[in-house]
């Protein structure tokens, strides 16, 4: 996956709570097996509503999206992160996060930030007020600074920092420590609880 | 200070704990694979060389978006028949066992893992789907991932994963008649919220969720996710070993695993990082007026208006929601007219949930003009209903007897809701568009949405004999 440092962009807004995952990409595009062209389908059930700003043009070109509260609910489906990413973002701030959707956005190279409710509804207001205006979000300082000028930090585990600045391969990562799988396996299958081997 | 039981499976799968080198590595013991996150994976695999490390704990099975119904002719919609052959050829080329299309073992992959007593108490089980959690009902550690970590599974048979909280949700008091497991997560999630339960591990426990059947508990860890949890667990018990024993994957030392299962239960000073109480004899049945789990009354009760609640937010979500829904506020949740009935689903889709509603249903005749589908969990649930004549109850009352399949859950196979066709359904979400674009939703137990079948409307169960008498 691509690297992700400092994010200086435009920041798009989507002003709603408990946006799911069935909204962000519905049904009917997850019969795709590929992984890629999903962006032109974000949000297509949407598109028709006046709160949906995110083709207008004032936006285009914006890597920032900042959203309502639980963000991502719902479905575990990797399509919504995927297509996200291919509508053209490399951030989303949000007050918080549905787990699994966040966990996806940390495995394709999309940074998940979590800010306090306050300052997520500042970046809302001068998105609304004030289309295309920029801000840039740091990853390496994990700061976020504010259309008004004011710096912010955010929290993200080192492991999941270190691997979406490098753009590491996390199964690489992993199958490095192959051997401590191969230790506890044997372990387990000499001694372990019962479990069943299904072939 | 005690283990709790999420912290027992946890330790007895950590292959190496979190560290300088990065997050603890846990180990995975069964893997379940699906058509729709899966093609994505094998791709992956394929373009970096890899082999599935062991295919002997992946299980394969189609559900999400095959048709319930003509399945000799095949799948006629080309997408959905590509991801079916997709996932056909992935299995044959990776050695994994698939239960597809014509298989009699075909169902819910959250159907068919416990009903083949793959699921197993203790366990580590992930799935590319976030109703995985309904395998915690055994006391395994069971939740759902994106595609990025199937592959992950795939390749290693572990994932990264960063320590959970853990939060018990405690059910006191004995269970009012005709509430059920369905009433009883509806009604936590109404009372804690759609991320109520975000970053934590969650027990069920208290006296209600120990009078549950294994089918009930599933009902309740499978909705886990509604409330925003990683997963749900239970403690595993003589009805978990009971449901267990006999099964075709279940241990053959059947009474030295049981030894090792019955060690799982939460200690008795085992802290949790956060505890709940819900009142149960209060709970009335559930049901949902909005378009979260978690815009949830009680049928007895009124659908609210955005007045009522403090929080701007919150007052726009109902708002929205209840443009969405066709509702104004204020109505009687009884006086809601439906035209559509969906009972099956991984929440409400096995055998006793099929007998509950067929009780209802028994006599019995759909309201005109209404459409009622029932929709088994898998091939084995059907073809026992069968066996007790259940699909002659549903079909004499006029429901249409469906394959089993994930079906009107989530509409990915032509079973869907009409832009503004209403429906009760037994299904896990009520989210806009969730069962057909423009499509309205209210999640109910199996025997509430059998009873809104007979009348057209949504009834109380409980005094549904008599409101049939006076009609």
């Amino acid at each position: 996956m691509e690297p992700i440092t400092i994010v200086k962009s435009k920041v798009a807004p989507m002003d709603r709570a408990d946006v799911d995952t069935d909204q962000i990409i519905p049904k009917q595009f997850l019969k795709r097996i590929e992984r890629t062209g999903f962006g032109e389908f974000l949000f297509f059930d949407w598109r028709e509503e006046d709160f949906y700003l995110l083709d207008r043009p004032e936006y285009a070109g914006a890597r920032i999206l900042v959203a309502g509260r639980n963000f991502g609910c719902g479905s575990s489906r990797e399509h919504a992160p995927w297509a996200i990413q291919d509508f053209g973002f490399d951030v989303v701030i949000a007050s918080s996060f549905a787990d699994i959707f966040r966990t996806n956005c940390t495995k394709i190279g999309m940074l998940p930030v979590v800010l306090p409710e306050d300052d997520v509804r500042t970046i809302m207001r001068e998105a609304l007020d004030q289309p295309g205006i920029e801000m840039t979000v740091d990853l390496e300082e994990c700061a976020v600074a504010l259309p008004d000028g004011r710096t912010v930090e955010f929290h993200i585990e080192d492991s999941v920092r270190d691997r979406l600045l490098n753009g590491w391969d996390d199964i690489g990562l992993t199958l490095r420590r192959s051997e401590v799988i191969d230790a506890y396996e044997a372990d387990r299958e000499r001694e372990g609880p019962v479990t069943t081997i299904l072939l | 200070m005690g283990k709790t039981l999420f912290r027992k499976v946890w330790d007895l799968h950590e292959v190496a704990p979190e560290g300088p080198e990065g997050p603890a590595i846990l180990y995975i013991d069964l893997h379940l694979v699906h058509e729709v996150t899966s093609p994505q994976a094998f791709d992956g695999l394929r373009m970096a060389g890899r082999p599935v490390r062991r295919p002997d704990r992946t299980l394969a099975t189609v559900d999400h978006n095959v048709p319930t119904i003509g399945r000799e002719r095949g799948i006629e919609d080309d997408l959905s028949r590509l991801q079916v052959e997709a996932l056909e050829r992935n299995a044959a080329e990776f050695g994994i066992p698939l239960f597809s299309l014509t298989s009699l073992r075909q169902g819910i992959v959250h159907v068919i893992g416990p009903e083949l007593g793959f699921t197993q108490p203790g366990m580590t089980i992930v799935c590319g789907d976030s109703h995985t959690s309904t395998h915690g009902a055994f006391g395994a550690l069971a939740f759902g991932i994106g595609t990025s970590e199937v592959e992950h599974v795939l390749a290693t048979q572990t994932l990264p994963q960063g320590m959970p909280r853990t939060m018990r949700i405690n059910f006191e008091g004995a269970m009012p008649r005709g509430v059920v497991a369905k009433d009883l997560i509806l009604g936590a999630i109404g009372q804690m919220g759609v991320s109520g339960a975000q970053g934590h591990v969650v027990e069920y426990a208290g006296e209600a969720i120990r009078g549950l059947t294994m089918e009930g508990r599933m009902t309740v860890c499978n909705m886990s996710i509604e409330g925003g949890a990683r997963a749900g667990m239970v403690a595993p018990d003589d009805a978990t070993f009971a449901y267990v024993e006999g099964r075709m994957a279940a241990p053959r030392d059947f009474a030295q695993a049981v030894e090792g299962w019955r060690t799982l239960p939460s200690d008795p000073d085992a802290q949790f990082d956060r505890e709940m109480d819900v009142d149960v004899p209060s709970l009335a049945p559930q049901v949902t007026w909005g378009t979260t789990p978690g815009m949830v009354a009680p049928i007895t009760g009124r659908v609210p208006t955005p007045e009522q609640y403090d929080d701007p937010t919150d007052q726009e979500a109902v708002r929205r929601a209840l443009e969405y829904m066709g509702l104004h506020g204020g109505e009687a949740m009884e006086d809601i007219a439906i035209d559509t009935v969906f009972l099956g689903s991984c929440t409400n889709g096995r055998i006793e949930d099929l007998r509950a509603a067929a009780d209802v249903v028994r006599g019995q005749s759909v309201k005109d003009g209404l459409r009622a589908m029932v929709v088994p969990g898998s091939m084995a649930v059907k073809a026992q209903a069968e066996d007790e004549g259940l699909d002659e109850v549903f079909r004499g009352a006029g429901f249409e007897w469906r394959d089993a399949g994930c079906s009107m859950c989530l509409g990915m196979n032509p079973d869907i809701l009409q832009p503004g066709e209403r429906a009760a359904s037994t299904s896990n979400r009520n989210f806009e568009g969730r069962q057909g674009k423009g499509g309205r939703t209210h999640l109910v137990s199996p025997a509430m949405a059998a009873a809104a079948a007979i009348t057209g409307h949504l009834v109380d169960v409980r005094t549904f004999d008599a409101a049939l008498a006076g009609a």
